[in-house]
């Protein structure tokens, strides 16, 4: 048995059953997202004034991320009118380029990862915080080695724009006079949890969606061959997939970098 | 049930299915098109964080603005690159469908922003 519809519109709906399909999917996505909006504004209107991280993130980073899927959104359309127009070795270029571009953003965006969990506030007995780089943190030295500073207050720590980059000097700390020390992951505050697991969640779609691109330009393209307008079809999904992954961080990039 | 399929050359144009099935694709202007769409995005991005450093707005104002220009900018994409200005009907039905239940979501995040126990002390 075949699945109708794959290729000509159904009468009723006037678009091909993939296409409902996806768009149905797209809905449940927003919802997702949605409900993690949400528990971000939620938790960032009732933040404490002036307790709210401000200029955490990398922002030049999150602007070259931003660019990479700006451009891969396009990779994405043209791959698509190339299979529209036959040009079947445009498409390999650029599904080829929009693959590239999804590879750059999970690395850039896990060069981001590791900046978080390398950055350390460490709370002294003397009531001072040191925050930073770790650079040296072997349990048989008796001490760490930090590139950061010293703050006399938590809410010190919070809005780092407002500092005008403060330079960091390597800062040497005897683990006698350590209180509590803490890497800047999803576990260090509410602004951090929700960073991780919106773009942790947004990762995993850029993740997801290069498997399908990669699938057809790789082996699934031996369906053009057999039946090109119902491999353009499942471009074409796939592209719409791509497009909201791009949407998605189009909120993310000013929600988590800028405000 | 048996699958219905256009049969046709390679060099020949699709027809049947999305919207551009309905219209021959020119490619130069398609290209021509998301030069433009891409340029729109990347200035709408620099506006986003021109905003973001202004120094004389307080946070509400400037996330105000700078979430006009996200929704400016996810225009583009949704309108231009994924054709959503050019959809079916059920399409837009759909999103209809989606666009009540997300406000329905943000409403009672607002209306949960309200509903503190009594005696609840504010800072």
């Amino acid at each position: 048995m075949e699945i109708p519809y794959v290729i000509q519109p159904r009468p009723d709906t006037g678009i091909y059953n993939a296409k409902v399909g996806i768009w149905l999917f797209l809905a449940s996505e927003v919802m997702l997202f949605g409900a993690l909006f949400s528990a971000y504004v939620l938790l960032r209107v009732g933040a404490v004034p002036g307790e709210w991280p401000h200029g955490w993130q990398n922002l030049t980073l999150g602007t070259i991320n931003t660019l990479v899927l700006a451009v891969s959104a396009i990779t994405t359309l043209l791959a698509w009118v190339a299979c529209k127009t036959r040009q079947f070795g445009k498409f390999k270029f650029f599904h080829g380029c929009t693959l590239l571009l999804a590879l750059a953003f999970l690395c850039i965006k896990s060069e981001e990862y590791r900046e978080h969990l390398t950055h350390y506030e460490i709370q002294l007995t003397d009531g001072r915080i040191a925050e930073g780089d770790m650079r040296e943190n072997n349990s048989q030295n008796d001490y760490v080695l930090i590139d950061g500073r010293y703050v006399a207050e938590e809410k010190d720590l919070y809005d780092l724009r407002a500092q005008k980059d403060p330079k960091p000097e390597e800062i040497k700390i005897p683990r006698a006079q350590i209180k509590e020390m803490q890497n800047y992951g999803p576990w260090h505050n509410d602004y951090l949890a929700l960073y991780f697991t919106l773009t942790g969640l947004h990762a995993l779609h850029v993740l997801g969606g290069s498997i399908v691109i990669g699938y057809l330009w790789g082996p699934g393209r031996r369906l053009w061959q057999t039946d090109p307008e119902h491999f353009t079809n499942r471009v074409e999904v796939s592209g719409l997939f791509w497009h909201f992954v791009d949407l998605v961080w189009i909120f993310l990039f000013p929600v988590l970098y800028l405000m | 049930m048996s699958e219905s399929k256009t049969a046709q050359p390679h060099n020949a144009q699709f027809v049947g299915g999305s919207e551009l099935h309905e219209h021959p694709v020119d490619y130069k202007s398609y290209l021509r098109r998301c030069g433009y769409v891409l340029i729109a995005v990347l200035c709408s991005t620099a506006l986003m964080i021109w905003i973001s450093f202004l120094p004389h707005y307080d946070w509400p104002a400037k996330a105000g603005l700078i979430l006009c220009v996200a929704c400016v900018n996810a225009f583009l994409v949704a309108g231009f690159l994924m054709h959503l200005l050019s959809e079916k009907k059920m399409i837009y039905t759909l999103l209809g469908f989606v666009a009540v239940f997300f406000a329905g979501l943000m409403g009672l995040t607002i209306y949960a922003m309200h509903d503190m126990p009594v005696g609840t002390v504010y800072h």
